[in-house]
């Protein structure tokens, strides 16, 4: 690895965290300045005059916004994420199975999402314009119409109420069983998959695309090359940074969709948790999830634009 | 342009959108009840007098639907407009000017971008009064960063071809630049992006209602009905799959238009139609 | 049978060969359209042919169909291709894929496109001869040194280890040459393999392409719009046009005796009438010691620049890419302000940028560009487009204007027709002819033309500069012509700036500027101009190792 390289995955990992810095601050103010008042939205309409400015003292609400979004930060770098307002339980500690359970979903769904959208992308190319590529784009244009619940529903419909193979509702806890878990997460991850299938795959398929009509392909037909060693040789070290690129974009959109799924499936995860406190207006779990839903999808972004880098025969072999 | 040049499957688009509009705009004549009349039991099957059944609280679905479909384009059709008019108003005054004006919005929206929207939409909804307005507003505004990047790209795109740089070198005034040389030239993909917006305005506000954030009791939108009717899927009820169902319809069809107006005039061709 | 081919020592023979194509105009059924109507010819073992023609004469469809190739969508309809002694159209996928690379090798125009990016050189280069079993990796690698040796490539032993983009065009040119060769094929076809190039570069890339082919008894079918380039390394030349075959004869014949009026049109395309006009007294623009740089100062792309323009006579500026004559017009313009120095006009000095210059002055100062598709919008008609000088600068209207739009139209040899015309609608020729249009409803005093004609065919081009030379008479109109075709400049210069590195190098009337003594950088430039005369390139090529001998 040369200088140019480690210097723009350095640059670009740097301006991730000032990002993240950035969008840690813009999760605060949309919490803290927004007209609305957290206090009367913890009590409620009827509470007294004293009640709210004993509350406003005990969030330091008093305190000037910097003041409090400094300290905010100062804690979440430690580790600490405050107390959740509705149940008073620590939030740090309520969070860590959640997150768990999100990214073994997520996992799980990325897990038959990514090699399927690959392959169906190669196989949509391979025979471009023909019967197998303009199914694959009616069904890649309908699936992506789709909302989540719609996928969702019609699979606990089909699958746990008409025929009985999979739980409709996966609860899972910390003593489940990995067999079970797994069990539970399939029909989650079946409609997760399905909600970023699409997308992955046309992108895919336009990535590889881009590479096939090079020049350089041209040439290496004109070589005399089988069509399988083209693609190996010639396309394959082309494609894998667009790809790798589309990957990580929609490992990115996953993150959103497992919000919605989780409350289909009611599953304890992540997004349910913050569904839930958005509508007890419990704001800093709000803050809390926010935050950590922003820093991966700006963490998957990142590793995004780095495999673009390092595959760069431009960048990894400078002049 | 002929009629029938227009292939099937956007005519299929077309059918389709303007029934939901009809339906949308002239709800009270075309349902057979009101929105919120309770006209027989929970969850009846579908019959001759309730084409659709009823719901969990026993109201005909149909008319339910009718009026879900106004409320959720209502919503969605003020959230697109906003969106689109703030978007490429600013996408365009920032490609033609530039400097600095230019640099820190696209930097804000940058940022606005690197959260998910719905994950920015929930935090900022956990604070503020669950209304049309802010849905509107919240709506309209997060999803104006995406029409802001695609319109300046556009426009920085065609602010640099020889004709803008022709009509410069005459002394054209900027407005003539915007309106005449660089709109023109911008509207077919711009175009093709209203649709892509609405639909997702659809998408959004149906996620929103369906995670019970959205329109709120008793006024319901597609998604609040989906959420209304799903206890009843594991007792094998499909109510619920109704809604669903129609979301997915209308957001077809809107894609089918879109696609066709995007495929018709792709980027510079130029010329008639 | 066989025997008579191998004593005939034919080795390619193509007959009634039809190449058709399905193109698919927006908003109309698609359509079949034929390529390629019926063309023979033959290539014996060691000879060289050249295929030329203006855009859209197919041949560079003819050219790779000896490879059984057809480029995006084009199919080989009829007629046969003969090979080797067989038919390479009945080949089926595996027979076609083991003559590619083998017999028949490939030279494209673009060598920085057709290279790969994610691999070394030198794994390219030998990749053919490996694949077809013709050589070892050790061999080859042997072989492709000496070839990068032969075309006089810099570090010929380590160059291989590069990757494409390490390495400059001229040079990927012969690499790409070098492997070509590297599989020791039968046949090479080049396809506008100077094309893309500086002028001076080229003639360096044809010298080793010749010399290569010369000593390695290749036979070559070469591809080019440039009948000069292709005299100089042909052995017989076949002229096409529309699919056509238009005339086929030898070499000295075609350029010095065609029996075609087409071919004849060809020959004589640079010999435009025109009487060399002697600087005036008082030149009305004056451009003194500008200096400008792009990127707030940082690359300075115009040095102390200074040139004059007189009244109804045309000033051009001849340089290769990079030497600054685009930005020198963009200065003038007042689009890239100069740092230093000033532009005077009718005794006064303009404003700097652009936007302090009042009407006027924009109006005296009109520009034509290289592209004319995007010199217009494509959503305006023809009348609206020629229109709207006449609208801005004198406020014409309604029917007056239509008038002069139509007298305009007249001017440059288009009829009313195409009033209503988009851009889309007209050929590359028309397209400039209304960018001229336009600039002429100024009325201006100077029209600057930023390579106007290089993105045309030689015939059509030809047609802008007859055009643009009458206009000159009539309208009494200065042009600033920027240009890197040192052929173009002699037809119609008054006065020559030549350019090179942001510096104005030489400059005086033509006549001056054109007789020597040279400076080195004129020499080389005007040295480097392929002249339709069989046995320029080698005393060219001579001239220089002398030069570079005694310096």
């Amino acid at each position: 690895m040369s200088s140019p390289i480690l210097r723009l995955v350095a640059q670009r990992i740097l301006l991730g965290l000032v990002l993240l810095l950035a969008v840690s601050v813009l999760i605060f103010a949309g919490t803290q300045i927004l007209p609305g008042d957290v206090a009367q939205a913890i009590l409620g309409q009827s509470a007294t005059p004293e009640a709210l400015t004993n509350l406003r003292e005990q969030l330091g609400l008093n305190d000037p916004a910097w003041l409090r979004y400094v300290h905010w930060l100062w804690g979440i770098l430690h580790g600490d994420f405050g107390t959740a307002q509705s149940s008073g339980l620590d939030i740090a500690s309520s969070i860590g199975t959640r997150l768990k359970n999100t990214l073994f979903l997520a996992a799980c769904a990325a897990v038959v999402a990514v090699p399927l959208a690959v392959i169906l992308g190669l196989i949509a190319v391979r025979y471009r314009n023909g019967f197998v590529d303009k199914l694959i784009s009616g069904l890649a244009l309908a699936s992506t119409s789709f909302p989540e619940f719609f996928i969702g529903y019609v699979l606990i419909f089909l699958f746990a109420v008409h025929w009985q193979i999979f739980p409709s509702i996966s609860t899972v806890d910390d003593s489940t069983p990995f067999l079970e878990r797994l069990q539970a997460v399939v029909l989650p991850a079946t409609a997760l998959t399905l909600v970023v299938l699409a997308h992955m795959m046309r992108m895919t398929r336009a990535a590889i695309l881009n590479v096939m009509q090079s020049a350089y392909i041209e040439t290496a037909e004109l070589k005399g090359l089988k069509p399988f060693d083209i693609i190996r040789k010639h396309a394959f070290p082309n494609a894998i940074a667009p790809v790798v690129n589309v990957v990580m974009l929609n490992l990115a959109y996953l993150i959103v969709g497992v919000v919605v799924v989780e409350v289909i499936f009611v599953y304890p995860g992540m997004g349910q948790y913050l569904v839930d406190h958005v509508a007890k207006r419990d704001v800093p779990v709000v803050q809390a999830v926010g935050l950590i839903f922003a820093a991966v999808y700006i963490t998957l972004n990142i590793v995004a634009d780095i495999a673009a880098i390092v595959a760069n025969p431009r960048l990894r072999h400078p002049k | 342009m002929a009629l029938r040049q227009i292939p099937v499957t956007a005519w299929i688009g077309l059918i389709l959108t303007g029934a939901f509009a009809f339906c949308a705009i002239f709800a009270p004549w075309v349902a057979p009840h009101g929105n919120g009349e309770i006209v027989g039991d929970v969850w009846e099957p579908m019959s001759a007098v309730h084409w659709l059944g009823t719901d969990n609280l026993g109201r005909d679905l149909i008319s339910r639907m009718i009026y879900g479909a106004r409320i959720t384009m209502e919503i969605a059709v003020a959230a697109t407009a906003l969106s689109f008019s703030l978007g490429s108003i600013l996408g365009f005054t920032a490609a033609v000017f530039g400097g600095w004006f230019d640099t820190l919005l696209s930097r804000f929206v940058d940022l606005l971008m690197s959260i998910p929207t719905l994950i920015f939409g929930l935090v900022v909804l956990s604070v503020l009064p669950t209304n049309t307005l802010t849905l509107i507003l919240v709506m309209g505004i997060l999803d104006s960063t995406r029409v802001y990047r695609l319109s300046r790209a556009v426009a920085v795109d065609i602010n640099v071809m020889d004709f803008v740089e022709a009509a410069k070198l005459r002394g054209e005034g900027k407005g003539w630049i915007i309106f005449r040389e660089i709109l023109p030239n911008a509207l077919s993909p711009l175009v093709a992006e209203l649709g892509v917006r609405f639909i997702f305005a659809v998408l959004f506000l149906s996620a929103l209602s369906f995670l019970g954030l959205g329109v709120q009791p008793p006024d319901s939108d597609w998604g609040g009905m989906v959420k209304e009717n799903k206890d009843g899927i594991v007792f094998g009820i499909p109510a619920a799959l109704i809604p669903a169902a129609a979301i997915a319809v209308l957001a077809i069809s809107v894609n089918l238009v879109a696609d066709w107006v995007l495929n018709r005039t792709t980027s510079l061709k130029g010329g008639r139609g | 049978m066989a025997d008579t081919k191998a004593n005939s020592g034919k080795l390619l023979d193509i007959r009634n060969l039809r190449i058709e194509a399905t193109v698919y105009p927006p908003g109309e059924a698609p359509k079949t359209i034929t390529l390629v109507h019926d063309v023979s010819l033959t290539l014996e073992k060691g000879k060289v042919l050249g295929l030329i023609g203006e855009s859209g004469a197919g041949k560079s469809t003819i050219g790779l169909s000896s490879m059984a190739y057809g480029r995006g969508g084009v199919r080989i309809t009829g007629g046969e291709v003969i090979l080797n002694g067989r038919d390479i159209l009945k080949a089926g996928p595996k027979g076609v894929r083991a003559l590619r690379g083998r017999e028949v090798c490939y030279v494209a125009q673009s060598a920085a496109a057709a290279f790969n990016p994610a691999h070394k050189l030198i794994d390219q280069v030998v990749e053919a001869a490996m694949l077809h079993g013709t050589a070892t990796r050790a061999e080859a690698e042997k072989r492709a040194v000496a070839l990068f040796k032969k075309l006089s490539l810099p570090n010929p032993e380590t160059i291989g280890e590069r990757y494409p983009h390490q390495v400059s065009g001229g040079q990927l040119q012969r690499v790409m040459t070098a492997m070509a060769l590297c599989s020791e094929p039968d046949l090479i076809v080049f396809d506008e393999p100077t094309t893309a190039l500086d002028v001076t570069t080229q003639i360096d890339v044809l010298a080793a392409i010749k010399d290569a082919i010369r000593d390695t008894h290749v036979a070559a079918l070469y591809i080019t719009h440039d009948l000069a380039v292709v005299a100089q390394v042909s052995d017989e030349i076949m002229v096409l046009r529309h699919g056509r075959l238009v005339e086929w004869g030898g070499t000295q014949q075609i350029i010095k005796e065609p029996r075609q009026e087409y071919t004849n049109a060809l020959v004589s395309v640079h010999e435009i009438e025109h009487q060399e006009q002697q600087p005036g007294t008082t030149p009305f623009l004056s451009v003194k010691n500008v200096t400008a740089a792009y990127g707030g100062g940082h690359v300075k792309v115009l040095k102390n620049v200074s040139v004059d323009i007189y009244p109804a006579q045309t000033l051009a500026v001849v340089g290769e890419s990079g030497s600054g004559k685009s930005t020198l017009a963009r200065a003038i313009t007042g689009l890239l302000p100069p740092e230093q120095g000033t532009v005077t006009f009718d005794g006064r000095s303009l404003a700097n940028r652009l936007a302090d210059r009042p009407k006027e002055d924009l109006r005296q100062l009109q520009m034509i560009y290289q592209m004319a598709d995007v010199a217009m919008n494509p959503r305006q008609t023809v009348g609206t487009i020629i229109g709207r000088p006449l609208e801005f600068y004198f406020g014409m209207k309604g029917r007056e204007r239509d008038k002069r739009v139509a007298e305009l139209l007249d001017e440059i040899e288009m009829g009313k027709g195409f009033v209503d015309r988009y851009p889309a609608e007209l050929s590359g020729g028309q397209k400039q002819r209304v960018c001229i249009a336009r600039s002429l409803a100024a009325k201006p005093k100077l029209i600057i033309c930023d390579e106007v004609t290089s993105a045309l065919d030689p015939l059509v081009a030809h047609g802008i500069l007859k055009l643009l030379l009458n206009l000159q008479q009539h309208e009494k109109v200065a042009y600033l012509f920027i240009t890197h075709d040192l052929a173009t400049v002699k037809s119609i210069a008054d006065s020559i700036a030549v350019m090179y590195r942001g510096e104005v190098v030489r400059y005086g009337s033509k006549s001056k500027v054109l007789t020597p003594p040279f400076d080195a950088y004129t020499d080389l430039l005007l040295s480097s101009v392929p002249e339709m005369e069989i046995g320029w390139l080698e005393k060219a090529i001579r001239g220089r190792r002398m030069e570079s001998a005694g310096n």
